[in-house]
């Protein structure tokens, strides 16, 4: 972890995984997909369930990316890791795209299951409301100019956000809601047949392996930025100075 | 403790003659009142709608009011000196929130029953509404001013104050709202006393953290 800390070393593991990575994920969401398209129609949903193989795996990133936008942060302000924030901010748009994946597959798969887009149950209303996180999260990179106040600010608000996130998890145990509980990650075997599992399992790793790509190539991108900006500030500096 | 002391006498007394709570309180009746210009006059719809109506509306009141929590310290200077006194810039935080508290948002609280007229809420409900947003009003304050200092020193602070607290001011809406609509239709007392410690325990878990969180922020701030 410390070995990365010098954005240089990290930019050079990060060229050489990102083309990797992207391909691992292209095969694992075409052979997911291939899989979800040839997984039998359910008696009961008929071809609508395979909206899961999409929504499902959005879901779990959505939650994922969130978690892992509030460790990057501690690790940003408390370590003062000098890439946490970067990772963060970085890990911050992909995740906010998960979450309204999510809330826009599952409003599709709502309508002809349930017969509306949307009811306003705890699972629905948490989601919406780490959704909202993000916006709030993001905003703040947005409104402060200098990354690094930019930075500890916004950890500290990922920080206080991430309570929702235990919420949302558990929101179905919880509340009686509409939404079905959990029928994968549980104690006892998963509730899913083999069939729809196994696409799922695949699809949920090639989500997994596309936020690593988006993101590796989101933190070289802010990389290049931030140092642009302090070679920016740099010329402003000697151009003001050869002035004066 | 003297500068406890002092800081919330001097912020309720700002919030006096700037006329905060004054102006939350004419933006919290003007808001209820413009309800019924876009509903239509229809007693019985206010009546079923009013309680989920009255907590946004106080929402937005207080949302609107939290811009001015740390703005002027951080301008003129006020806030360095809180960095440099002897007491911990935790202390000096809880008693912002408490002036903000006892300076804006009592005074909003209080003003409810004659939004509740409006709203057509009947005479003996009153009281027990006021308590319900009364019970609710520490949370608000104190999970208000999270937002406000991680915002401060930005340009458009309020806006973005908004953004980030709004997200965090659901769970008070959602009990708060549930137990306004158990009083109206004549739930009995223990019923919803339930949610008055709900709120009351949002308020306190608000009330420990806020302050943490606000000068973590305003120190990450000025850092």
């Amino acid at each position: 972890m410390l070995t990365y800390a010098n954005p240089n070393r990290f930019m050079q593991l990060a060229r050489r995984l990102t083309l990797p990575v992207w391909g691992l994920s292209l095969a694992c969401l075409s052979i997911g997909l291939y899989m979800a398209f040839s997984a039998p129609a359910d008696y009961q949903q008929g071809m609508t369930v395979r909206i899961m193989f999409i929504h499902v795996p959005a879901a779990w990133m959505s939650l994922f990316v969130y978690t892992f936008l509030t460790v990057s942060s501690i690790f940003g302000l408390v370590f003062r890791h000098p890439l946490g924030h970067v990772a963060a901010k970085s890990a911050a748009l992909i995740g906010a795209g998960f979450t309204l994946i999510t809330l826009i597959t599952g409003a599709l798969w709502g309508k002809p299951m349930w017969g509306t887009w949307w009811v306003w149950d705890a699972r629905l209303t948490s989601v919406l409301v780490l959704f909202f996180i993000y916006l709030g999260y993001l905003a703040i990179w947005t409104a402060i100019e200098d990354p690094l106040q930019a930075g500890r600010v916004s950890s500290v608000l990922a920080i206080v956000g991430f309570v929702n996130v235990p919420i949302v998890k558990f929101s179905v145990d919880w509340w009686n809601t509409l939404h079905q509980p959990a029928s994968v990650s549980r104690f006892d075997a998963p509730a899913l047949h083999s069939d729809y599992l196994w696409p799922l399992l695949v699809m949920a790793l090639g989500f997994q392996l596309l936020f690593f790509a988006l993101w590796l190539l989101r933190m070289q991108t802010e990389i290049f930025k931030q140092k642009l900006r302090v070679r920016r500030l740099g010329l402003v500096e000697t151009s003001n100075g050869t002035a004066s | 403790m003297n500068s406890f002391i002092a800081l919330i006498r001097q912020d309720i007394a700002l919030a006096w003659r700037q006329n905060s709570a004054g102006l939350s309180m004419s933006f919290f009746m003007i808001a209820v009142a413009m309800i019924p210009f876009g509903l239509g006059p229809d007693l019985k719809l206010l009546r079923d709608i009013a309680p989920g109506l009255v907590w946004v509306a106080l929402l937005l009141a207080v949302l609107l009011s939290l811009e001015s929590i740390f703005q002027a310290d951080l301008e003129d200077g006020s806030f360095d000196q809180y960095l440099l006194s002897d007491t911990p810039l935790e202390i000096l935080m809880l008693a912002k929130g408490l002036a903000h508290w006892l300076g804006v948002v009592l005074p909003l609280v209080l003003t409810a029953p004659l939004a509740g007229l409006l709203l057509n809420i009947d005479t003996p409900s009153l009281l027990p509404v006021c308590l319900i947003l009364l019970a609710g009003s520490p949370a608000m304050s104190f999970l208000g001013m999270m937002g406000s200092a991680l915002a401060a020193g930005v340009s458009r602070s309020g806006l973005l104050a908004a953004l980030m607290v709004m997200p965090l001011y659901v769970p008070v809406l959602i009990f708060g709202s549930s137990a306004l609509s158990q009083i109206l239709t004549g739930a009995a007392t223990g019923d919803w006393i339930n949610a008055v410690f709900l709120l009351l325990s949002i308020g306190g878990v608000a009330l420990f953290f806020g302050p943490l969180v606000a000068a973590a922020g305003l120190r990450a701030f000025l850092k």
